[in-house]
């Protein structure tokens, strides 16, 4: 960008195979490599949280209680009384994407929910397991819900396909949300993180600049924080949504 | 199948080979667009395999193992703290109906108390009111036996003066006459004049 260094920003996002030929054969690049990372933490957190499973908590364990009884609200709340079945899944899938989206925000690590491939697959089993759970349950009914109830006959031609494309959009809103959001995030921070290095060419006028970017980056730190369990929490409300409107009768 | 699809990978993987190749070959090409929608590049569809498999494990590792040992020490706890407050809750219920018993007793106790006090002092009254009554009808038996007395006193005393009068008048008579009069006729003499005159 500036000068003879070229800054890529998008560079952080790209993917390179693991363990070199073994990698390349299995496609497994560093990306996988944090989902394990970030799967191990997550399960380690809880195994040596629960371990003392003490009937008064030590902080560990009423962290990761607390875990599990958010998740478990949200799901029994959102979804009603059948939200105990979905409720393993909606806690993999909101731990998966915490941990994913904070992992990414330790240096030289790597953003897998950063990845639209990752989003679109966790947005398609989501929407997958919805439409699995409505016909199931709603059977054929099922797509009257694409005819508002109450609409006026005339409108149908209209209201039906409106109704549909929602339907369907709802995968691409969910996992561009989460894409977005945290490619966005690294950006910024690579962009900031440049001003850095651009101004230090600058002698000691740039160094003394250079607090400002800095200053920005640790503000940006906090408001990732802020992103990254909102987006997490976002993609499980909403996979709870969906599942409501599943099971409900 | 599993030949077809190995071949297939081998040659997605010979083409991001050779992609890559012609990436490093041609800098500045590479960086055109996003990493992440280069679906050419094998790692990235790669991710999704591979997503799929871990996500799998962690489902599988969370629903199976961890979730439910949560699920059960949180039981565990709500059992507990119930089982707890059940048994302060029936000891409270015991502790009450032992005030409500000891209150009971009191109560009872000082109504057999009351009425222990009413009956000793209706006896003492009926004791006392007899008593008086035995007294009064002694004192009138006592009363009457005296008056009794005294009539037969005054009976004695009354036929004992006309003795003493038959006595005097014939002493008188004899004194003032000389002659012993008949005894017969002062008696009747006498008898004739105790009923004429009153004493």
């Amino acid at each position: 960008m500036a000068g003879g260094s070229s800054i890529n920003v998008l560079e952080q996002f790209e993917l390179h195979p693991v363990l070199g030929g073994l990698g390349e054969a299995l496609r497994f690049s560093q990306s996988p490599l944090y989902m394990i990372v970030a799967v191990c933490l997550v399960l380690a957190f809880l195994y040596f949280g629960m371990r003392p499973a003490a009937v008064v908590p030590g902080r560990l364990q009423a962290a990761a209680e607390v875990c599990y009884e958010f998740i478990h609200n949200m799901a029994v709340d959102t979804i009603g009384p059948e939200g105990t079945a979905f409720f393993p899944f909606i806690f993999t899938l909101f731990f998966f994407i915490l941990a994913g989206n904070y992992i990414g925000l330790l240096p030289f690590s790597f953003t897998f929910t950063s990845h639209i491939a990752v989003t679109f697959a966790l947005a398609m089993m989501v929407f997958v397991l919805t439409v699995i759970v409505s016909l199931k349950v709603q059977g054929l009914r099922f797509f009257a819900h694409f005819m508002p109830e109450g609409a006026s006959p005339f409108l149908a031609p209209l209201l039906i396909p409106i109704e549909i494309l929602s339907f369907l959009s709802r995968p691409v809103s969910l996992s561009i949300r989460l894409f977005a959001n945290m490619v966005a995030g690294h950006v910024m921070f690579d962009i900031f993180a440049s001003f850095v290095i651009m101004l230090a060419g600058f002698g000691v006028v740039g160094d003394v600049f250079a607090v400002g970017p800095i200053a920005i980056n640790v503000a940006l730190m906090a408001l990732e924080l802020l992103v990254g369990v909102l987006q997490a929490y976002v993609f499980a409300i909403l996979t709870c949504i969906y599942l409501r409107e599943a099971v409900a009768h | 199948m599993g030949v077809i699809k190995k071949m297939l990978r081998a040659g997605l993987l010979a083409t991001v080979s050779g992609v890559s190749l012609l990436a490093v070959s041609a800098p500045g090409a590479y960086a055109t667009g996003m990493p992440q929608l280069d679906f050419a590049n094998p790692l990235v569809t790669g991710q999704v395999m591979w997503g799929a498999v871990i996500f799998f494990v962690f489902y599988m590792v969370l629903s199976k193992a961890m979730l439910p040992g949560i699920t059960r020490v949180l039981q565990d706890r709500s059992k507990r703290i119930s089982g707890d407050l059940e048994i302060a809750r029936a000891a409270k219920q015991d502790a009450d109906k032992a005030v409500a018993e000891l209150q009971q007793a009191r109560k009872d106790a000082m109504a057999e108390a009351q009425a222990h006090l009413d009956q000793v002092l209706a006896e003492e009254h009926k004791a006392a009111e007899q008593q008086m009554q035995e007294i009064n009808a002694r004192v009138t038996a006592e009363i009457a036996d005296a008056e009794k007395r005294v009539a037969e006193e005054k009976t004695r005393a009354l036929s004992a003066l006309k003795e003493i009068a038959g006595d005097t008048t014939q002493a008188l008579v004899q004194r003032l006459t000389g002659i012993v009069p008949d005894a017969q006729l002062v008696a009747q003499k006498v008898e004739s004049a105790s009923a004429h005159s009153t004493i």
